[in-house]
């Protein structure tokens, strides 16, 4: 998990982002215990406040829950719910931007689709 | 819990160094107290400290007078540039001197600290150079364990490893036992992480004071060709321009909309640089 201090994306969202993605990639499983406000505020250098209000939007949206006096843990279902959601966001934050820098380049449809076809067949 | 700064005013002969500052210092917040030179930061901060007395109004600390209660007092640790330390004085003496009229002063943790900034306790104060001194005094401030400490420009003079060292010395004493901090820096930057909360000071009036999150949420930049970047930045308050060929960049304050043109870029400023444009234009 990685806190980049210079791009513009506040550093709370960069707390909530990284769990996340180390919830989706099996770093912590659900049922596992993530790590504490502490934790992370000495790791990354940065106000408890910061790095609460990061872990609050996780508790809201049932991603981990508090046990009092114990930490943070992830949620039964988190890691379904967090592929959904990633889903959902997947044209947002993928394809549009895709889509208006292919028509800046005057990229068709077509090459795009044979781009993410030789995309797929690199990855293996 | 708090600080409680009312109607303070300073002047010296023609000059208002201060002129009317209201503020509460809450309780187990880190504090960024931002301003450029010569504005009035250090000013205020020895007005609350009581090392000056203000011009009129005053300052409550948990409800009390500092110019009357020695108790409201005793419960601020301020680190300044002068060094108030016995020149003559070994570190180690130092230490026993500070603990015997400061009973929460944290001697282990010091010594350790010192041995951290690879210090010896056997050095007289005026033997050490300047960095080593002022890593001395935030030795002190970070040990002494007051429910108030304050460190203006506590970095000044140290390399970018030691003030590193001491952001994180700064974090781990808050984390482990909280406490309110007021830091005073012209290196926003490297502070911007740490501070929960914003005061800004120009000219001797307090220009912001708000959360670190909700004063950054107010400012951002629109980029893009002039004449839509015009149109667009119509609406709000303009802080600063930068026009390069054809295109043009606009820091503004206020909300981000929800709907951006396509044409434009919007990006959000970071605390130094909403700092910088903020305090610029003031200038004129």
């Amino acid at each position: 998990m990685q806190i980049n201090t210079n791009v513009d994306k506040p550093i709370f969202q960069q707390i909530r982002e990284g769990i996340e993605d180390s919830i989706l990639q099996g770093y912590y499983k659900e049922g596992e215990q993530i790590p504490s406000i502490t934790d992370l505020a000495l790791r990354y250098q940065i106000n408890p406040a910061t790095a609460l209000k990061g872990i609050n939007i996780l508790v809201e949206n049932n991603i981990v829950y508090k046990k009092r006096g114990i930490g943070m843990f992830v949620c039964d279902g988190a890691t379904e719910r967090l592929f959904e959601d990633r889903r959902n966001e997947f044209f947002d934050k993928y394809i549009t931007s895709l889509v208006s820098e292919a028509k800046r380049l005057k990229l068709s449809p077509d090459d795009i689709k044979k781009m993410i076809e030789r995309g797929f067949k690199d990855e293996h | 819990m708090s600080i409680e700064i009312k109607n303070v005013c300073k002047n010296y002969k023609q000059t208002t160094a201060l002129d009317n500052i209201n503020l509460t210092i809450d309780n187990n917040k880190i504090y960024g107290l931002f301003g450029r030179n010569g504005v009035g930061k250090t000013t205020l901060l020895n007005i609350i400290n009581n090392r000056i007395f203000p011009t009129s109004g005053e300052i409550l600390i948990d409800g009390e007078n500092v110019k009357k209660s020695s108790k409201a007092l005793s419960k601020i640790y301020m680190m300044s540039e002068i060094n108030l330390f016995p020149k003559e004085m070994k570190i180690k003496t130092l230490f026993k001197w500070i603990k015997s009229f400061n009973s929460e002063f944290d001697i282990n943790k010091a010594n350790s600290l010192l041995t951290c900034y690879k210090i010896s306790d056997n050095i007289k104060i005026r033997g050490l150079s300047t960095g080593q001194s002022t890593i001395l005094k935030l030795i002190v401030g970070l040990c002494i364990n007051k429910p108030y400490l304050i460190f203006d420009e506590p970095v000044n003079g140290l390399d970018a490893n030691h003030r590193e060292q001491f952001y994180r010395h700064l974090l781990e004493k808050y984390i482990e036992d909280p406490c309110t901090i007021i830091v005073s820096t012209h290196l926003i930057d490297e502070i911007a992480n740490i501070v929960e909360e914003v005061i800004i000071i120009d000219n001797g009036k307090i220009v912001v004071q708000k959360s670190k999150d909700e004063f950054l949420s107010e400012g951002f930049a629109i980029s893009g060709k002039s004449d839509i970047v015009d149109e667009f930045a119509k609406n709000y308050e303009i802080i600063d321009c930068e026009q390069f060929g054809m295109t043009k960049t606009i820091y503004v304050i206020g909300d981000i909309p929800d709907l951006i043109p396509n044409e434009i870029e919007i990006s959000q400023l970071n605390l130094q640089k909403l700092f910088i444009k903020l305090t610029n234009q003031r200038e004129g």
